[in-house]
């Protein structure tokens, strides 16, 4: 049955990706188009980019461009981070957001703000990705501990447990600095629309960096899928794929999680669906996943937007609600499928 | 060491008596005892520890006596109790999943109750119905939505971790939503609360967990022998004549709802049940933690832990955070040697 349905399957991939594409530009339009003020289709188009003033000019070019852009930037950071996270530990369990990378990039924020007293954006991006790194590589290293290596379950505890200690350290510098708490609780939400519309271009740079080198570990990761001594006895360099994996990771998933706060289960469910559709080839994984991931996202944060009346009910909560069923659905599955 | 045996009547339970874990258990009840004569010495007004252990039994100065019922006790009981539900509850999560790092922080019981009492904090319904009573039904509602949800035909102890964990992580973003709703003042309030406090605690916050705790622990302990033979696998215990589904139900009601009354207590202090079976293994150098060791235990970290908080004004989740930190590292470290 199997070996039958492939074919067609790769046949329809390139159709079945530019479908994709299409209705992420749907979404795209959708999520400047609806707010507390509906802007119909062609005037959002007339007003895109032109030098106008007016209500809705300014709503348009300023609020909901720069707030779709970030969701654009930050989705497909975050479906990356996740397919290749899946990939490089064949977990399918993993996701940034619960292997450790938000908790680890929540610290960074909160000790930057909190004991160097900075601000701005670009003071502690860094302190971040510090965090976010920190935590991805203490997570994997106490996942592949012991017997076995790194199985999924033991990864998906060894995130919750430092997340859990991350978490516990966090509360103790927000009891304590209660300015930093009043910092911290907008940011840990998990949110597209940032005060600072500035601060995506100075983080694009590392999201692109991520992004090629996600592309350039590509090829590799099917590779890997057979198994790491396989692997090597083709030839390839395990532990520098690992590396290189691992650096696109935190770049994507750091950068992602530092403007927008943390984003929990986008980079779960992404990859699963693009290999649903795809089949197991991960360069396909990947390129689906990150035109899924910001349809996802962008849909999400429309919905958040018009299912609170007047406020808004953030993205990350609303990603949570979708994609925590997903999560548990997998965990139902009988046998955990180790990618 | 020798291994003493006992059985009740001639077919009545039997069981055996390690004199190295009894030996444990009676060091620690002391220790335990003693942060608790000093927990009711501090305060404005002056009272020693021998005053205050006499006035617990109705001698001495009755002024001491009304200061240290009215006042002190109910601070130092919820600690208490808190302590052994903790303790008590993380060596039956523990031991049921094989995994040392099965905590009720872990498996979503914590975050429920966490996510219902900044509910109640920011949103400031329930009227009546206090944070601590929001938080019972948090905890409680959770673990029956993590049970159910990790039921498939029976379910196993790592699914219930793996569902717990999926649960886990909704009811925290639910949470951060909450404090970004709330205004600062509130925020404030609900951070206090979610670092665990024994700060102004009554009478009325000692009954439930006391009677929770009274209730289930001895309930618990009939059914460790269970546990026991669960630790060598579904499989196994089910060939030994354990009801494997019941046993696991009753294991994991009974840990819930020790959680999720000394939560309502106490507030989740941080890594209790995490870290409190682990030290009474060692201790009482047994493969699995011991369950009455493990409460003693918990006891201990909780009131000591408050001891050392007090004098600065902190909330005792802030000692056993920064002591349980590093020590999880290291467990994590050494802990999947163990689990899986």
């Amino acid at each position: 049955m199997l070996a039958q349905t492939r074919p067609v399957q790769a046949r329809r991939r390139l159709p079945w990706l530019i479908a994709a594409m299409g209705v992420l530009v749907l979404v795209t339009l959708l999520s400047i188009m609806v707010g507390s003020k509906h802007i119909p289709l062609l005037e959002v188009l007339r007003l895109l980019g032109s030098a106008e003033s007016g209500e809705d000019a300014a709503i348009v070019n300023g609020m909901r461009l720069s707030r779709t852009l970030f969701g654009l930037a930050v989705g497909v950071s975050l479906g990356l981070a996740g397919a290749l996270m899946q990939g490089l530990t064949r977990n399918p369990l993993a996701d940034p957001g619960l292997l450790g990378v938000g908790a680890g990039a929540a610290l960074g924020v909160v000790l930057t703000t909190s004991v160097f007293g900075v601000t701005a954006l670009f003071g502690y991006i860094w302190f971040a990705f510090a965090g976010a790194m920190a935590a991805t590589v203490v997570v994997y290293v106490l996942g592949s501990l012991g017997r076995g290596g790194a199985n999924p379950a033991k990864l998906a505890l060894a995130g919750a447990a430092v997340s859990a200690l991350l978490q516990s350290v966090i509360s103790m510098i927000l009891l304590l600095d209660s300015a930093t708490l009043d910092d911290y609780r907008f940011w840990a939400v998990g949110s597209l629309n940032v005060p600072d519309s500035s601060t995506l271009l100075q983080v694009l740079p590392f999201l692109v960096l991520g992004v090629v080198l996600a592309a350039v570990s590509a090829p590799g990761l099917n590779i890997l899928a057979l198994g790491d001594d396989v692997a090597r006895a083709l030839g390839q360099n395990v532990l520098a794929m690992r590396l290189l994996g691992a650096v696109a990771i935190t770049l994507l998933a750091g950068g992602a999680t530092a403007v927008c706060g943390p984003i929990a289960f986008l980079g779960l469910v992404v990859p699963h669906i693009a290999r649903m559709l795809t089949g197991p080839d991960q360069r396909w994984v990947l390129a689906y996943s990150a035109v899924l991931a910001p349809t996802l996202l962008l849909a999400a944060d429309v919905l958040g937007r018009v299912i609170a009346d007047r406020s808004e009910v953030h993205v990350g909560i609303v990603v949570a609600f979708l994609g925590a069923p997903f999560f548990i659905a997998l965990v139902r599955r009988r046998k955990l499928p180790e990618l | 060491m020798a291994v003493l045996t006992y059985r009740i009547g001639a077919r009545g339970p039997s069981g055996e008596i390690r004199p190295r874990v009894l030996a444990v258990c009676v060091a620690l009840a002391v220790v335990a005892f003693a942060a608790f004569c000093v927990e009711l010495t501090v305060g404005d007004y002056p009272i020693d520890v021998v005053d205050a252990a006499r006035a617990l039994f109705w001698y001495g100065d009755p002024t001491a006596v009304e200061i240290v019922y009215d006042l002190r006790l109910p601070r130092a009981l919820v600690g208490l109790f808190a302590g052994l539900a903790f303790g008590m509850a993380g060596a039956l999560f523990q031991t049921m999943a094989r995994n040392p790092l099965a905590s009720p922080e872990i498996i979503g019981v914590t975050e429920g109750a966490n996510t219902a009492a900044v509910a109640g904090i920011v949103l400031g319904f329930g009227g009546t119905l206090s944070a601590s009573s929001l938080a019972l039904f948090g905890g409680l509602v959770s673990a029956v939505a993590v049970y159910l949800l990790a039921w498939r035909q029976g379910t196993t102890g790592y699914r219930i971790v793996l569902v717990g964990i999926g649960v886990a992580a909704l009811f925290t973003s639910t949470t951060n939503y909450l404090l970004q709703r709330a205004d600062l003042f509130q925020a404030q309030r609900a951070v206090v609360w979610l670092t665990g406090s024994l700060n102004l605690r009554e009478w009325r916050h000692v009954a439930p967990v006391a009677v929770a705790v009274l209730v289930l622990v001895p309930l618990a302990l009939l059914m460790s022998r269970w546990l026991s033979a669960l630790t060598l696998g579904d499989d196994t215990a089910r060939g030994l004549g354990v009801p494997v589904q019941k046993a696991r139900l009753g294991l994991m009601l009974s840990g819930v709802g020790l959680v999720a009354f000394a939560t309502a207590a106490a507030g989740p202090v941080a890594f209790v049940s995490l870290v409190a079976p682990q030290i009474a293994l060692r201790l009482a150098r047994r493969p699995t933690p011991p369950l009455l060791t493990s409460a003693l235990t918990g006891a201990v970290i909780v009131l000591v832990g408050d001891l050392m908080a007090r004098p600065f004004g902190l909330p005792v989740g802030i000692v056993t955070g920064a002591v349980g930190a590093p020590y999880l590292l290291w467990l994590l470290a050494r802990a999947n040697r163990v689990g899986a």
